[in-house]
């Protein structure tokens, strides 16, 4: 088996400011959590990793005060606490960031930052302190955010900051982050970086629920490894050599954990040309893009959060319709104005956002598969359950998709596994276009390599994918091509065996003017 | 047709992971017709009278209308919207049906003449939903203002009289001697739909619209094209049941099926469907509907006064939403 370093005895340095012992968490007769343990010093930054259904999420939330355990220990600073509610938490000091965004929309960022603890005098909220003291801790912060904005207004990044800015108003001993990198871009991921390092320099300690091991590997001091439901590997965070704790997250070794490179391309599958859209009066979303991408390939599109690539792959979809430019499929002109006409021309779509565009969370596994493409399993006018569930159970098998049954509920699968589910939507539609937006978003590493390895046996099978990935060594990894955006523009297209993450970045970043035709 | 066509709501069809859990699943899920089966026991206990033909085919008759209108809210709520407009639609549908019937057109025409005049206003609502993109709860209080409207302009307030004899027949008559014909309508019409709800595309596609209309859009489903089919069916119900209180009356009201939107959407929700789309079966909405006949029956026969009974009929859809969430809070974890 597996060889862990698990070394419960190993002396810390500053004194254990947090113990959680033999924890365990069953849900519905599913054991989740099986004598999990985290331990967590003072002021230090500690990395929680495991690949998702590993029960980081459960564990964090048991800290927080969120879920009830069935059974373990919790001591603080020594001393045995209960940790049985939210409130319990709080007074002890642990705040808690979540994966989902728990924002007020309509609400300030001022107010969200609040909420709960406004600053009152005589009984009646002080806005005008609100809105300094939030000022103050934004800027304190380096954070460039508007107090008085809507969080509404705000984009996804931004309203991560927020949810940040909140957890440490309220001046804690622990902040709990659970994957706050993921809808973050590189520049963001770095500013978040500042920040924790700024809060350890306060005295509090950071729990950093991640996937990301390179970018655990810059600011955590130690880490704790789940796999499930046990912690099987805490030590020290390597700064380079991850195979340990791949090996220790997974149970096996990853060693090709990209598929090798798909080599041969045929004609055009996907054209675009000249493609622009406005956005309002002055600006655009994206202008001028012209790309191509060839049967049995797979074409990166890089660059940073906002540089309009999800807005250009919406548009080619037809969520939100060009309006200027031609796209071509085959050679041959199309008009895509709704995603049915996309759909129509082969073309599929896997969102970056799967839970509000992906999926429908309240239908079942085969029902999603078949959601693109009912007409399949519908003769004469009737759904026929019985196939339905077979094209189900078929893709359960042919994807791994881990679930008890084709009838599991979408929405109590694992991110890895739902990805899955919208890939195998689109290959019962029989696409052979795909635009995968943020491919492994929220995926933990054993699914990844599975979502890669997938991608390859689709582009080997002569369809064509154009990918929109923040993840370089994604983009290195998997493309043949790469399109580097830039505030909407296509900067540079890069031959993947010939370029390096640093010449994606400055072009992501900077552009280069002299080199562009 | 085997059970499943109406028994099966998609949300509820979830395997369970432990043998407890699913006792307790199965305990949930048939405890709204259990507390039917527990009243109209009890019922039969303290009223002589309640379990007599009599009474019974006069609570068929009276709970099949709403009913019927129910099984259109189903869907219509299935895929996250609502139809305030349902009771002034049946109003004015019931009154194109009977002023067709009183010009000497044959039953059938009348019937299918309010079925037009009810599709249309769902065309209409759907339209304003859809096109407009008014949010349905805005939209259908719009029409319910404006189609008790026209009916009262049309009438000019007056009922319509003088109806054929055997028109009583649609709302009072028996079939076999002893099963109401509303009933017997309302028994095919909830096979139909529950026979669309789990077996057509546009049950599948109500759920999907319900539970996320995005992912709906993105997997290319003509979102607008299902939404309007959906009031239009709603509608063309609301017609229907128009004719047959008509028939009951054996007169067209203007101001027939007044407060029946708020019977109507009680029934759908005590039988599990949810406001925020997604949810929902006909088995559940006709259960919450004869629960809400048998309490106003009972009342009455007991003697219960007509104001305290929507007290007791609004503690009932409270408690049902509250037990609801309750369940659904408890499974959300994980």
């Amino acid at each position: 088996m597996v060889e862990t370093t698990l070394s419960p005895a190993q002396t810390v340095s500053p004194p254990l400011l947090l113990e959680m012992r033999k924890i365990e968490k069953a849900y519905e007769g599913v054991q989740v959590l099986k004598g999990a343990r985290l331990a967590v010093a003072q002021g230090e930054i500690h990395g929680l990793v495991g690949e998702n259904g590993a029960g980081k999420s459960t564990l964090v939330k048991i800290l927080a005060g969120e879920v009830a355990r069935d059974g373990g220990e919790i001591t603080w600073l020594g001393r045995a606490a209960a940790v049985e509610s939210r409130k319990e938490a709080q007074e002890l000091g642990v705040s808690m960031i979540h994966q989902e965004l728990n924002l007020a929309p309509h609400l300030t960022v001022a107010e969200n930052i609040f909420l709960g603890h406004e600053p009152t005098r005589g009984g009646l909220i002080d806005r005008a302190r609100e809105i300094s003291e939030t000022v103050a801790l934004l800027s304190n912060l380096g954070f460039d955010l508007d107090a008085r904005a809507p969080v509404r207004r705000l984009g996804l990044a931004q309203r991560q900051l927020v949810e940040i800015a909140r957890a440490v108003a309220r001046a804690t001993r622990i902040v709990i982050m659970d994957e706050p990198s993921s809808s973050l871009s590189t520049r963001e991921v770095e500013e978040l970086f500042g920040v924790v390092r700024q809060l350890k320099e306060r005295g509090t300690a950071v729990v950093f629920v991640t996937h990301r091991l390179e970018e655990l590997s810059e600011v955590a001091d130690r880490v704790t490894v789940l796999r499930d439901g046990e912690t099987v590997h805490e030590g020290p965070m390597p700064r380079r050599e991850f195979a340990e704790l791949i090996r220790a997250m997974v149970g096996r070794e990853l060693r090709d954990f990209f598929p090798p490179r798909a080599s041969s391309a045929g004609g055009a599958a996907l054209e675009v040309r000249d493609l622009s859209r406005r956005k309002d009066a002055e600006s655009r979303d994206f202008q001028n893009v012209s790309l191509r991408v060839c049967h049995g390939e797979i074409v990166g599109i890089a660059g940073l959060v906002g540089a309009g690539r999800t807005e250009l792959a919406e548009a080619i979809f037809g969520v939100k319709p060009a309006d200027h430019g031609k796209v071509l499929m085959d050679g041959k002109d199309v008009t895509i104005r709704s995603p049915e006409d996309a759909i129509r021309c082969g073309m599929a779509l896997l969102t970056e956002d799967r839970k509000h565009t992906g999926l429908s969370l309240n239908l079942n596994v085969a029902q999603n598969i078949t959601l693109a493409n009912l007409t399949a399993v519908v003769r004469k006018h009737v759904v026929d359950l019985r196939e339905e569930e077979r094209v189900g159970q078929g893709f359960l098998e042919r994807l791994r998709i881990r679930a008890p049954s084709a009838r599991q509920k979408v929405g109590r699968l694992s991110g890895g596994n739902q990805q899955k589910v919208v890939l195998a939507k689109w290959l019962f539609r029989q696409a052979r276009v795909f635009i995968f937006d943020e491919p492994t978003r929220g995926v933990d590493v054993g699914a990844k390599a599975e979502i890669y390895r997938l991608m390859k046996q689709l582009v080997e099978s002569g369809a064509a994918i154009l990918m929109v990935s923040s993840e370089l060594p994604e983009i290195l990894g998997m493309t043949n091509r790469v399109y580097v955006m830039r505030d909407g523009r296509l900067a540079k297209e890069l031959v993947t065996a010939e370029t390096t993450p640093e010449e994606i970045l400055r072009y992501a970043t900077l552009g280069e003017p002299e080199t562009m035709h | 047709m085997d059970d499943r066509a109406i028994e099966t709501p998609v949300s509820r069809a979830e395997p369970s992971q432990a043998g407890r859990s699913s006792l307790r699943q199965w305990f949930e899920r048939l405890l709204p017709f259990a507390s039917l089966l527990v009243l109209f026991i009890l019922l039969s206990i303290v009223s002589p009278y309640f379990l007599t033909v009599t009474n019974l085919s006069s609570v068929a008759r009276q709970s099949a209308v709403i009913n019927i209108l129910a099984l259109g809210m189903t869907l219509i709520m299935v895929s996250g919207g609502i139809d305030l407009s349902v009771g002034s639609v049946m109003a004015f549908s019931g009154i194109c049906g009977t002023m067709v019937l009183q010009s000497g057109a044959p039953l059938y025409a009348s019937v299918a003449g309010a079925m037009l005049a009810g599709a249309a206003w769902g065309l209409l609502n759907s339209l304003l939903i859809t096109v407009l993109r008014v949010s349905p709860f805005i939209a259908t209080l719009g029409t319910m203002g404006a189609a008790r409207g026209l009916t009262l302009v049309v009438t000019n307030g007056m009922p319509v009289v003088n109806l054929p004899e055997s028109f009583g027949g649609l709302g009072d008559g028996n079939i076999f001697r002893i099963v109401p014909v509303p009933l017997a309508v309302l028994v095919v019409l909830a096979l139909l739909t529950g026979f669309i709800l789990q077996y057509t595309r546009l049950g599948r596609y109500a759920y999907a619209i319900g539970s996320n209309v995005e992912a709906a859009r993105y997997s290319g489903i003509p979102v607008r094209r299902y939404v309007g089919a959906l009031y239009v069916f709603g509608g063309a119900l609301a017609g229907l049941g128009g004719m047959i209180e008509s028939s009951r009356l054996m007169t067209g009201q203007p101001t027939a099926g007044q407060g029946y939107e708020l019977s109507v959407i009680a029934a759908v929700v005590i039988g599990g469907g949810s406001l925020s789309g997604g949810e929902g079966s006909v088995i559940g909405t006709m259960t919450g509907a004869f629960f809400v006949g048998l309490i106003s029956n009972g009342s009455n026969l007991l003697g219960v006064s007509p104001f305290w009974q929507q007290v007791l009929i609004g503690a009932v859809i409270v408690a049902a939403v509250a037990f609801d969430e309750f369940r659904k809070r408890r499974r959300a974890v994980a």
